[in-house]
């Protein structure tokens, strides 16, 4: 569904992504790991288009997205949801949700909501309340409602336990959980390397801009060479 | 008192125009975060050429005005194009952008001289009929005065809705609080900017034409009468707030008319806005009604 | 010899003119240099040559004290001010200090001992044009080795970044007060000696749009090196000489010149013209980076 090839993003002087390939297949759960500041978030923000690719092609379902605008590509079905949530704080959480449906014909979006609210039934509680008043954990929960409001057909998820407490953190990757068994295609970025691992089938590890090794994400996980090397901060934090 | 009467009335009037110039000016703050010094040169020319549309195709004011509307409308477009989007990348926007709206008001000003004379030039007779009506002994009101009045209020009634339940609407509120967002959530965020300008310029483009129907006289400069008002207005209703906008607008034209009655000549009239667009500055801020956090940038 | 003197009979007053304008300039620069975007420079001028004028028509004081009063009256103004506003940032420091020379204006409109709204009128033509150079000589020194001094990296570093220069222990409140002042009394100097060379003063001469013409020199100039903002005064007060030079007639499409020099500027010359000498020395350092133009 998703190929990446030779893809290089540049800020000024800096090449935060090297040359990096990889691809997400259709109905498949693919984690990118690895240490702060190897490029992950970088890398889907290339995909997204939110950051613009020096060098290299992005192609979604065979066609070349690499110039497309990153609207554009919300319409064809890549949807992100961002590290620190970018809530629309002023505005309330029903509106977040309708804006999340924005690419999609008025007439859904009625019942997409009314599904969100019955799977996140706390964002039925606060409809009217402004979305930056909420928690943390109700945000996260918010920004994964408003990104499925899009109806994506992949899923780019950055970093979504960041900074939550680990009851909320357990029920985000239950959330995922369900999404792969729904067969949601996603590219997960992470930090939490082992729970990310969990709910793959396979991952990238991401190291200086560069992807060093990549595997069955089962595989990966039961090698101790491979934690020793790459993971064994991530990992060791998270257990 | 019925002195004092007529002077309220006045002031409601005029306050509104100013509010109508100053929603447009508020709106471009409120997505952008930049301060559109070129609005007051787009309120002249709408006014100009809603006079040139009256007087060359003999339209009637009630065709002239929307199409001279459009016509500001479209400057906005140009303004974006040339003064604010080859910008946007660039760390220091909020600054260059200033310069760059000053120098496309120099533009705009440049261009009304050119096409329009130094003069000032007025409507054709009879473009506006006007009837005036007595209210007590010595308070009139006028016609035109009147549609003035609802003109403002059914076009901030179509704007409040529009931003508040309307897909686009939405979408430039989202713009505002978050670009970065915006675009994850599709929405083409250049697009909505240019619209945004487009909105805002014919806003300011209509309080241009009311301005030179309420006065009778339309100048290349009149804009620059305007310029600093429009600033204390928003400042004094908040920046980024319409509602605020509005309210600034009508207190800064109560406040400008009271302080001739007072003082009983007109030169102190901008003494007193101004420092009480000085006095909120230091004490409040955010202004009537808008939020602090903006104030920081 | 003779050419000189046929050449200054001819452009003299362009070139006093220049001068007040590129004091004014530089003036509005100090306070730039501290990323304050201030448009009160020119009010500053209006004060300091309104004080001049009445110290020499109604007092009779000598012209160097007539000088140091008006700009020792818009450096205690300045204090007063500064004190309030300059805790305000952005635009809206700017749109303070505009409310600021508003109300100077609209004081000085309305005051008898200003003359009203004919202005201030019978004041003696004494400034002499080494006056005014010599002047913009020691601002364009002290602009120069104020980049070099402590003050000047203290005022560059709170430019930048306002909550890491406090944390680096500079002084934040005093130093920009002190750059806000020394701007207020070279502007206030300029305003006196320009009140002592047109014989009057007027409050429209130091209006909204004279305080945006400060701004206009200071960016198509260039705000970062001191001969960046002599040069825009310079150019742009000449312009219209040049162009009728070139058989422009004054009107729209001078004034329309006027805002597309300003445009292609900032549009392609995001430090001003003066990164152009920059490039064109290759002895000298690279210009810098456009990230912060003011």
């Amino acid at each position: 569904m998703l190929e990446v090839a030779g893809l290089t993003v540049s800020y000024g002087p800096i090449e935060a992504v090297r040359e990096i390939a990889f691809t997400v297949k259709e109905g498949t759960v693919v984690s990118l790991v690895g240490p702060n500041g190897a490029g992950k978030t970088t890398t889907l923000n290339a995909i997204s288009g939110i950051t613009a690719a020096s060098r290299g092609r992005i192609f979604f379902q065979g066609r070349d997205i690499t110039r497309m605008r990153s609207h554009q590509r919300v319409a064809v079905g890549i949807v992100q949801i961002p590290e620190g949530r970018l809530m629309l704080a002023g505005m309330t959480v029903r509106e977040n949700l309708e804006l999340g449906g924005y690419r999609r014909p008025a007439g859904e979006i009625a019942a997409s909501i009314a599904l969100m609210e019955s799977r996140f039934p706390i964002l039925a509680e606060r409809r009217n309340a402004l979305a930056g008043g909420l928690s943390g954990g109700e945000q996260q929960m918010l920004a994964i409602a408003r990104g499925l409001m899009a109806k994506p057909k992949l899923l780019l998820l950055d970093e979504p336990s960041l900074g939550l407490a680990p009851l909320v953190v357990k029920l985000i990757f239950e959330i995922i959980g369900e999404l792969q068994t729904a067969g949601q295609t996603i590219l997960l970025v992470e930090q939490n390397a082992r729970q990310a691992m969990a709910v793959s089938s396979w991952a990238y590890v991401m190291e200086n801009g560069k992807i060093v090794l990549h595997g069955e994400a089962r595989q990966l996980m039961s090698d101790p060479a491979v934690i020793n090397s790459y993971l064994g901060q991530s990992i060791s934090n998270t257990s | 008192m019925n002195l004092l009467a007529q002077q309220l009335v006045n002031g409601l009037f005029i306050g509104s125009v100013y509010g109508l110039f100053a929603v447009g000016y508020t709106l471009v703050f409120g997505v952008l975060d930049i301060l559109n010094l070129a609005h007051a040169a787009v309120f002249t020319l709408g006014g100009l050429s809603a006079l040139w549309l009256a007087q060359t195709f003999g339209l009637s004011i009630w065709l002239a005005f929307p199409a001279a509307t459009v016509l500001a409308g479209l400057l906005g477009l140009l303004l974006n194009a040339v003064a604010f989007a080859p910008l946007r990348q660039r760390a220091d926007s909020h600054f260059s952008g200033l310069i760059s709206s000053i120098a496309m008001a120099i533009v705009f000003e440049a261009m009304a001289l050119g096409l329009f004379g130094a003069r000032s030039v007025r409507f054709p007779v009879g473009t506006v009929k006007v009837h005036i009506w007595h209210i007590g002994q010595s308070v009139t009101i006028t016609s035109l005065q009147v549609s003035i009045v609802a003109v403002v209020a059914l076009l901030m009634v179509v704007l409040t809705l529009f931003l508040k339940r309307s897909r686009t609407g939405k979408a430039i509120r989202a713009v505002a609080e978050n670009d970065r967002a915006a675009m994850l959530l599709g929405i083409d965020v250049r697009g909505i900017i240019a619209f945004t300008f487009f909105i805002s310029s014919a806003l300011g483009g209509a309080a241009g034409i009311l301005y030179g129907l309420y006065f009778d006289s339309l100048a290349p400069d009149m804009g620059r009468s305007i310029e600093l008002k429009g600033l204390a207005v928003i400042i004094l209703g908040g920046m980024g707030s319409i509602p605020g906008a509005i309210l600034g607008g009508l207190a800064f034209g109560l406040s400008e008319v009271l302080t001739v009655a007072v003082t009983g000549t007109s030169n102190l009239r901008d003494a007193v806005a101004f420092m009480v667009l000085f006095a909120i500055l230091l004490l409040r801020p955010s202004g009537l009604l808008g939020r602090a956090r903006m104030r920081e940038a | 010899m003779e050419q000189i003197t046929q050449f200054y009979a001819i452009y003299g007053s362009l070139i006093n003119f220049i001068g007040i304008n590129a004091l004014l300039a530089l003036s509005l620069n100090v306070t730039l240099a501290a990323g304050m975007l201030s448009m009160g420079n020119a009010a500053f001028a209006g004060l300091g040559g309104y004080t001049a004028g009445i110290l020499t028509v109604h007092f009779k004081v000598p012209f160097i004290v007539a000088l140091g009063g008006g700009a020792l009256m818009a450096g205690i103004v300045a204090v007063v001010l500064g004190l309030p506003v300059l805790r305000l940032k952005g635009v809206f420091l700017a749109i303070a200090t505009l409310a600021f020379g508003e109300v100077v204006r609209i004081a000085a409109v309305n005051l008898t001992v200003t003359g009203g709204a004919e202005g201030l009128t019978g004041i003696p033509n004494v400034t002499k044009p080494w006056m005014i150079f010599l002047t913009l000589g020691l601002a364009a020194y002290f602009l120069a080795v104020l980049r070099r001094s402590q003050l000047g990296w203290g005022l560059v570093s709170i430019r930048d970044d306002e909550t890491a220069a406090a944390c680096m222990g500079i002084p934040i409140t005093y130093y920009k007060l002190l750059a806000f002042t020394i701007g207020a009394m070279m502007a206030g100097l300029a305003g006196a000696m320009y009140a002592h060379l047109s014989y009057l003063i007027t409050p429209r001469d130091f209006g909204f749009f004279i305080a945006v013409d400060l701004l206009i020199y200071n960016i198509v100039g260039g705000t970062r090196v001191w001969y960046g903002p002599v040069m825009g005064a310079a150019l742009l007060t000449a312009l219209p000489e040049i162009l009728r030079g070139i058989g422009v007639a004054a009107g729209p499409i001078r004034m329309g010149v006027n805002g597309l020099i300003l445009l292609l500027v900032i549009l392609f010359l995001p430090n001003g013209l003066a990164s152009l000498m920059i490039r064109l020395r290759p002895t000298a350092q690279a210009p810098e980076a456009s990230d912060h133009t003011v």
